[in-house]
C-alpha cells in the first residue's frame, strides 16, 4: 500500500493527463493544432503509475501515444501545448508535433509514429547504462501491436542475452488501430513467451495507478536482484478513436458496452474516490484540480500567442 | 611516409580512436571471428576486450536502433556490416529514426553513430552481395554518406566519421582493401565534406566515386599518352555534398563525366549532372555524361557481370566520342583487374 502523499501525486498526474487531453479535444476543431493526436484517455493509470516509480536517472522511450508519459514525466504543459500548436516555444520548436514529442532534458529520449521503432533505442539506452556502469533503467513503452514486429523480438532477445537494465512496458489496449488482438496474435500470453527468454515478467489489468506503481517498484526490485530485463504487460481501454478526438463506437468494430464496463473503473474516478476514502477533503481535491486546470489554460493561452518558428528553422538541426 | 593497405588503414583508424576515446565501441555480425571483417578489425579484441568489441545476433534492425540509443546516450558506436546489402534490413531505423532523431528533438540530441558497410564485387557475388546503395542513403536528409577511395582517405575519413556528431554511413569497396598507399602513422583526420583532386588536368573532369576512381585514373593514364589531360575529382562524401571544387573543375575543363559505383537511374550521377548543368551551363562544351552499373540486378555469370560493371575502357570510349577523337589503339594497354587478387568465395 502506498501512502496518502504518493496517492495524491498519482492523482495529480492522472488529472493533468486527463485534463490536458480534454483541453486538446476542446480546441482541436479550431484547426490550430495541426498535428495528428493519439490521445491517452483511458491509459492514464499506466503512464502515471509507471512513471511515478521512475527516478531522474532512469530513461523513458515512448510511442506516438505519448502525451500521458510526457506529462507524467515532466509535469509541464507550456512547451507541450506550444509544440502541439507548432510554435517556436514548443519542446522541439514545432518540428516534432504530437507524435514525436519527447524531452531529452528529463531523460524522455524518443517517441515515434512507426510501431516498435523506439524499442531498440531503449535497448541502446540500457546498453549505454551498462557500458558506462551508470545507475538507472531504461523504461521502454510500446503497444500490443509492437509485439508483432520483428524488432520487438530482436530487442527482447538481445536484452535478455546481455542482461541489460531495461523494463519493457507493454500497454495493451487490444487494438492495433481497428484490428483486434485475437485476429493478429497466435500466442495467448506474451508474458509466458517472454519468460522463456529469461525475462522477469509481470502482468496487470487494473486501472488503479497505485497497483501499477507498486507493480513497477516490484519489477525494479526484481531487476536489481537478478539483473535480468523485465516485461510488464499492462491492459487498458482506449476510450477514443485510434487517432483524433472522437468516440468511434458507431462504426461497429467494438461494442460501446465494453467501454461502459471499463468506464466503471475509470482510473481518474477510481483514484479520486480512493483519496476521499483516505480522508482527503473534497475542497482539497477541488483546489488541487483548479490549480492544474489553471496551469493548462494558461499554457494554451501562451501557446496560441507564441510565434511560429522562423522559416530558416526548416534547415536547422538536420545535421549538427 | 610508410605505405599500408586500405584494410590496414581502416584497422589503424579504429584502434587509434578506441585508444583515444573509451566511448567508442565496435559491433556487428561476425566481427570477432577469425576473419575479422576481411582483416579490418584485427587486434581489436586483443587490445580492447569483448565489452568494446562484440558480435550481435542476426538482428540488423534492432542492432541499428541499439546504436542510435547508445549514441544519444554519449557513446560512439561503430556498427559493421560485411555487405552493404544487409543494411536494407535496417532501413526502417535508418530512414525513420537515425536520420530524424536530432531534428525531431529540436536539435537537443546528437547522433554520433558510424555504420561501416562493405560493397562487394566479383567472383559471382550476384545480386545481394554487390550493391552500393550510395544514392539511396544520400537521398535521406540527416545521414552523411562517405566513400573513401585511397588508404589515406580510409584512415583519415574514418577518424572524422567517428568524431562526427552525426550518423555516418561509411561505404568501403571490397577491392579497395588490397590497395596500398602512403598513410600517416598518427591519427590525422581528413574533413568529411571536402572533395579531393586525385589527378590534375585541363581537358575533361571526371567525378568518380569509390572504385570508379581507380578506373578513371587508369583511363586518364591511357588518354594522357594521347594528348588528353583528365582531371579526376573524388567527392569522397556525397551527402551532404560540397560541390565547389567539382564546379570549379568543370568551369575550367568545360566537360564532365560522372562515374559512379552504383546504378545510374536516379543516382548520384543524376544529382551531380543536374548541379553541373545549373552551375556551369555557360561553360559547358558538351552535355554531362553518366557512367555506372547497368540498370539490372547484378548477374552471377562472368560475361554478364563484366557487362554490368563499368570500367576504364568504357570511360575511354566515352571520351573519344565526347571529344571526337580518333579511336585510340588499346591493344598494348594493360587493364589490370584486382579480381586476380579476389578469388572467392566471399
Amino acid at each position: 500500500m502506498a501512502d496518502i502523499k504518493t496517492n495524491l501525486e498519482l492523482y495529480k498526474k492522472l488529472f493533468l493527463i486527463r485534463r490536458s487531453e480534454e483541453k486538446i479535444i476542446e480546441h482541436y476543431m479550431e484547426d490550430e493544432m495541426k498535428t495528428p493526436v493519439h490521445l491517452s484517455v483511458g491509459e492514464e493509470a499506466i503512464a502515471a503509475g509507471v512513471i511515478h516509480a521512475t527516478k531522474k536517472n532512469d530513461q523513458i522511450y515512448g510511442t506516438y501515444r505519448n502525451h500521458g508519459i510526457y506529462l507524467a514525466r515532466t509535469g509541464e504543459t507550456d512547451k507541450f501545448f506550444a509544440e502541439l500548436y507548432g510554435r517556436q516555444t514548443g519542446v522541439a520548436k514545432g518540428k516534432a508535433g504530437s507524435m514525436h514529442i519527447f524531452c531529452p532534458e528529463c531523460n524522455f529520449l524518443g517517441a515515434s509514429a512507426i510501431v516498435a521503432t523506439t524499442i531498440p533505442l531503449g535497448l541502446g539506452g540500457a546498453f549505454a547504462k551498462k557500458y558506462k556502469k551508470e545507475k538507472g533503467l531504461s523504461f521502454t513503452f510500446f503497444g500490443d501491436g509492437a509485439l508483432e514486429e520483428g524488432v520487438f523480438w530482436e530487442s527482447l532477445n538481445f536484452a535478455c542475452l546481455h542482461k541489460l537494465p531495461i523494463i519493457f512496458v507493454c500497454e495493451d489496449n487490444g487494438l492495433a488501430i481497428h484490428s483486434h488482438i485475437k485476429d493478429r496474435q497466435s500466442f495467448k500470453s506474451i508474458t509466458d513467451v517472454a519468460s522463456k527468454f529469461g525475462c522477469n515478467v509481470f502482468k496487470e489489468d487494473s486501472t488503479d495507478p497505485e497497483v501499477i506503481y507498486n507493480l513497477t517498484l516490484k519489477a525494479i526490485k526484481k531487476q536489481k536482484e537478478n539483473g535480468k530485463p523485465c516485461m510488464m504487460h499492462l491492459k487498458y481501454y482506449r476510450y477514443l478513436e485510434h487517432v483524433g478526438i472522437n468516440k468511434d463506437f458507431k462504426f461497429g468494430y467494438r461494442p460501446e458496452e465494453e467501454y461502459k464496463k471499463w468506464l466503471k473503473v475509470d482510473p481518474v474516478d477510481l483514484q479520486r474516490k480512493k483519496l476521499l476514502n483516505m480522508g482527503i477533503s473534497e475542497k482539497e481535491l477541488k483546489d488541487l484540480e483548479t490549480k492544474i486546470i489553471k496551469q493548462i489554460n494558461k499554457s494554451v493561452e501562451l501557446a496560441k500567442k507564441a510565434p511560429f518558428p522562423d522559416c530558416k528553422e526548416v534547415l536547422a538541426d538536420v545535421y549538427v | 611516409m610508410r605505405k599500408i593497405t586500405y584494410r590496414e588503414a581502416l584497422n589503424e583508424a579504429m584502434i587509434q580512436e578506441m585508444q583515444r576515446d573509451k566511448n567508442v565501441f565496435v559491433y556487428g555480425l561476425d566481427v570477432t571471428d577469425h576473419k575479422r571483417i576481411f582483416g579490418s578489425c584485427n587486434d581489436i579484441l586483443e587490445k580492447f576486450g569483448k565489452d568494446r568489441f562484440f558480435i550481435t545476433p542476426l538482428s540488423e534492425d534492432a542492432m541499428t536502433g541499439m546504436g542510435l540509443g547508445a549514441a544519444i546516450n554519449g557513446l560512439r558506436p561503430i556498427h559493421i556490416h560485411q555487405r552493404v546489402d544487409f543494411l536494407t534490413l535496417a532501413m526502417n531505423q535508418l530512414s525513420n529514426m537515425v536520420s530524424i532523431h536530432r531534428y525531431m528533438s529540436g536539435g537537443k540530441v546528437k547522433v554520433p553513430l558510424v555504420i561501416r558497410a562493405v560493397v562487394g564485387r566479383g567472383w559471382g557475388q550476384s545480386a545481394q552481395h554487390s550493391k552500393s546503395m550510395n544514392s539511396i542513403f544520400a537521398h535521406i536528409p540527416g545521414l552523411k554518406v562517405v566513400l573513401p577511395t585511397t588508404p589515406e582517405d580510409a584512415k583519415g575519413l574514418l577518424i572524422s566519421a567517428i568524431r562526427d556528431d552525426n550518423p555516418v554511413i561509411f561505404l568501403e569497396h571490397r577491392w579497395l582493401y588490397f590497395t596500398e598507399g602512403k598513410v600517416p602513422e598518427e591519427p590525422v583526420a581528413i574533413p568529411l565534406e571536402k572533395p579531393n583532386i586525385l589527378r590534375k588536368g585541363e581537358d575533361i573532369t571526371i567525378v568518380a566515386t569509390s572504385w570508379m576512381n581507380v578506373e578513371a585514373l587508369k583511363a586518364a593514364e591511357v588518354l594522357a599518352k594521347n594528348g588528353v589531360n583528365i582531371e579526376v575529382v573524388d567527392p569522397r562524401t556525397i551527402a551532404p555534398l560540397n560541390d565547389k571544387l567539382i564546379i570549379d573543375s568543370v568551369n575550367k575543363t568545360g566537360h564532365c563525366i560522372v562515374a559512379d559505383n552504383d546504378w545510374i537511374h536516379c543516382g548520384f550521377g543524376a544529382e551531380l549532372a543536374a548541379r553541373v548543368s545549373e552551375k556551369c551551363f555557360n561553360d559547358l562544351k558538351s552535355p554531362v555524361n553518366r557512367i555506372g552499373f547497368t540498370q539490372s540486378p547484378c548477374p552471377t555469370t562472368r560475361p554478364l557481370e563484366n557487362e554490368f560493371y563499368p570500367n576504364a575502357i568504357n570511360i575511354i570510349k566515352l571520351i573519344e566520342k565526347k571529344l571526337k577523337l580518333d579511336p585510340i589503339d588499346l591493344s598494348n594497354e594493360e587493364f589490370y583487374s584486382w579480381e586476380n587478387r579476389f578469388k572467392g568465395p566471399f
